[in-house]
């Protein structure tokens, strides 16, 4: 019964008339951010970022906005997917693979609704799942010392490079980019300053505010430089939209399945949305068999990706609230956002800020309903946004970035180091080095280190200390076969390619 | 595979200069046994390793654009590094309502369209960052305003 105090603890937060305004309000800039062809949660969420902070909102409000416009943006997604064949981020390109045929063959509608049903079933299992599993984890996060969380850290290290990248070392590169970054500055420990080539402006350390926007952002601006705008304009039209009662009644089972199954995979850390979407439609591929007819524009594989999706965007929330170790690109942009609000996730943050907790996720569950009401009546809405030329939306993203980054500290220094970032976020991406990486190397790197010598501290230096407990061993053989085993199984589990007109 | 080989070559030369300045660390008298210069030495060491198993097994080269756009990127860049550098001295208005114009112009090849987007996107941004979100932006150049 702790549970339903807990969430009455919540509800009462939520329910406040500025609170629930700001999910609303959030949830509607979410939709609008996922539809737009360019932007995604990541790069939607890293934007705002910088502009919660300076409207001077508190802890609470501010999260239970920003959240808002994830799951929002993890809805209005499907939007671009299914209508212009773009995915707003990699999750999302399952769903083109039978949204977008659908909408060829005349049935755009159809296939947002039963979309935006599946994103409800799946988004609000997860929450239920979250609210279950999460107490749960945390209190078995109170055993973790810091030879645990350091093998931890390693794990979400680990698995983000082997399951979600293409070649290892590319990914291992990324990871030692972001960690690497994240060493500049003065060091906690002694109090000398690293590497930062005597440069005043770099004994802060990098924002990592800086990176996410410039990586996410700007690098997307020079991709649309690059393109010409070119794949934003073919689309298709969305006649009338009729709610096809049948096809969801029968996809419901596989709605329930790929819930879990995302759920499951943004529970990993490191292993996210793209996983918990890309298994769940694998899977259901298969449990339909050749006659199922996926890829061509059936029911189920539209709500199979698209429950998996927001499954595992409410899972990826469970390691990312208890541990502090986020499950995929967006929950590691929101990890930023909880340390920009000066909150530590961990198991602590259950017991000394439960009104933070329970009152985000009380705020999801309205979220959701909400969304659920936007997206399906009023879907008809947020399609007009996808006409907004690209000319037009891309340099306000920039501009919007500047911003941000400036009302932060006020120093072209920022500025500059945006711009690097975004002209690194763009070679680093033409050659296939994932970006989601060196976010979380520079975000986790610091508490890695901290780890490591915490560690060395409690054992006088002797390193045989972090395998000395079952649950260090288990996490240090989880990151080794998470990132060796897609070596061999790579063969077999080949990504679907997108379908081309 | 040539782009590979570089891009590992760099990424090599960059983990063994990490490391170099790394080992160049001051540490303090409350020293612990890892010390300030083992983690990024061994994230330097880690990344020379994996730049070397890039320069051996090297995925295809990915499409490089045409030397035109990279043009247009390298103007891009300049823009935005110019405009890092106006945007205190010169106020929101101006330089954002030329860059985000030069930036639209780089994306579609239209004068007019570009100039109405640099305007629009200025002056709406500004009324909304201003008054409805209350940061504290200063719309004309400093020298205007004193």
């Amino acid at each position: 019964m702790e549970l339903l105090s807990n969430l009455a603890i919540g509800f009462d937060i939520a329910l406040s008339p500025f609170t629930l305004m700001l999910a609303v309000f959030g949830c509607f800039i979410g939709t609008i951010i996922g539809a737009l062809p360019g932007l995604g949660p990541s790069n939607g969420v890293a934007i705002l970022i910088p502009l919660t902070f300076s409207m001077g909102l508190d802890a609470t409000s501010a999260l239970v906005l920003m959240t808002a416009v994830y799951y929002g943006a993890m809805y209005g997604g499907r939007i671009s997917s299914i209508l212009l064949n773009i995915p707003g981020d990699e999750p999302a390109l399952m769903t083109t693979l039978d949204g977008y045929p659908m909408a060829k063959a005349g049935r755009a509608g159809d296939a947002l609704v039963i979309s935006g049903v599946a994103s409800f079933v799946g988004a609000f299992l997860a929450t239920i799942g979250l609210m279950l599993l999460a107490p749960m984890l945390a209190q078995v996060a109170f055993l973790f010392g810091p030879a645990e969380y350091f093998a931890l850290y390693l794990l979400a290290f680990a698995t983000l490079g082997g399951l979600a990248s293409n070649n290892q070392a590319k990914a291992a590169i990324a990871s030692c980019i972001g960690l690497g970054i994240a060493m500049i500055g003065v060091d906690n420990n002694s109090g000398m300053p690293r590497l930062t080539g005597g440069n005043l402006h770099l004994f802060d350390g990098i924002d990592f505010l800086v990176a996410i926007v410039g990586l996410f952002a700007i690098a997307e601006v020079f991709f649309f430089i690059e393109s010409h705008g070119k794949n934003t304009s073919i689309g298709v039209k969305l006649e009338k939209v009729t709610v096809p009662v049948k096809e969801i009644v029968g996809s419901s089972v596989t709605m329930l399945r790929s819930s879990v199954v995302g759920f499951i995979a943004g529970v990993l850390p490191g292993a996210g949305a793209s996983l918990g979407s890309f298994l769940s439609y694998m899977s259901e591929k298969s449990i339909a068999g050749e006659k199922g007819g996926f890829g061509t524009g059936v029911a189920k594989g539209v709500a199979a990706p698209e429950a998996g999706n927001n499954a595992a965007a409410g899972g990826a929330l469970v390691p990312m609230l208890t541990l502090g170790v986020p499950g995929s690109g967006t929950t590691a942009v929101l990890l930023a956002l909880l340390m920009t609000l000066n909150i530590t996730p961990g198991p602590t943050l259950f017991t000394e800020r439960p009104e933070v907790v329970w009152g985000l996720i009380a705020s999801l569950l309205i979220a959701n309903f909400v969304l659920l009401l936007m997206n399906v009546p009023m879907v008809k809405i947020f399609v007009k946004i996808l006409s907004v030329p690209a000319w037009v939306l891309l340099p306000g993203v920039t501009m919007v970035s500047f911003v941000g980054i400036y009302s932060l500290s006020g120093s072209y220094f920022d500025l500059l180091l945006m711009v690097l970032f975004g002209v690194l976020g763009w070679v680093l991406r033409k050659l296939d080095v994932p970006t989601v990486p060196i976010i979380l190397g520079i975000l986790l790197g610091g508490h890695m280190e901290d780890a490591l010598r915490r560690a060395m501290v409690l054992s006088d230096g002797d390193w045989t200390y972090l395998f000395s407990s079952g649950i260090a061993i288990g996490l240090w053989a989880v990151a080794v076969v998470g990132f060796v085993a897609p070596m061999f199984l790579r063969r077999f589990l080949t990504k679907p390619q997108r379908i081309t007109d | 595979m040539a782009s590979d080989r570089i891009f590992g070559a760099v990424v090599t030369l960059i983990a063994l200069a990490y490391i170099a300045s790394a080992t160049q660390i001051q540490t303090s008298f409350m020293a612990d046994p890892v010390g300030p210069k083992t983690f990024p030495i061994l994230i330097g060491a880690v990344a020379a390793i994996c730049g070397i198993v890039i320069i051996l097994k090297p995925d295809e080269d990915p499409a490089w654009p045409e030397l035109r756009t990279l043009g247009a990127l390298a103007v891009a860049v300049v823009v935005l590094v110019a405009y890092a550098y106006a945007l205190k001295p010169l106020g929101f208005l101006i330089p954002t309502a030329v860059t985000a114009a030069i930036l639209s112009y780089q994306i579609h090849p239209n004068t007019k369209q570009a100039a109405l987007a640099g305007i629009g996107l200025s002056l709406g941004l500004f009324i909304i960052f201003k008054f409805a979100l209350g940061l504290s932006l200063f719309g004309l150049p400093s020298f205007l305003t004193h």
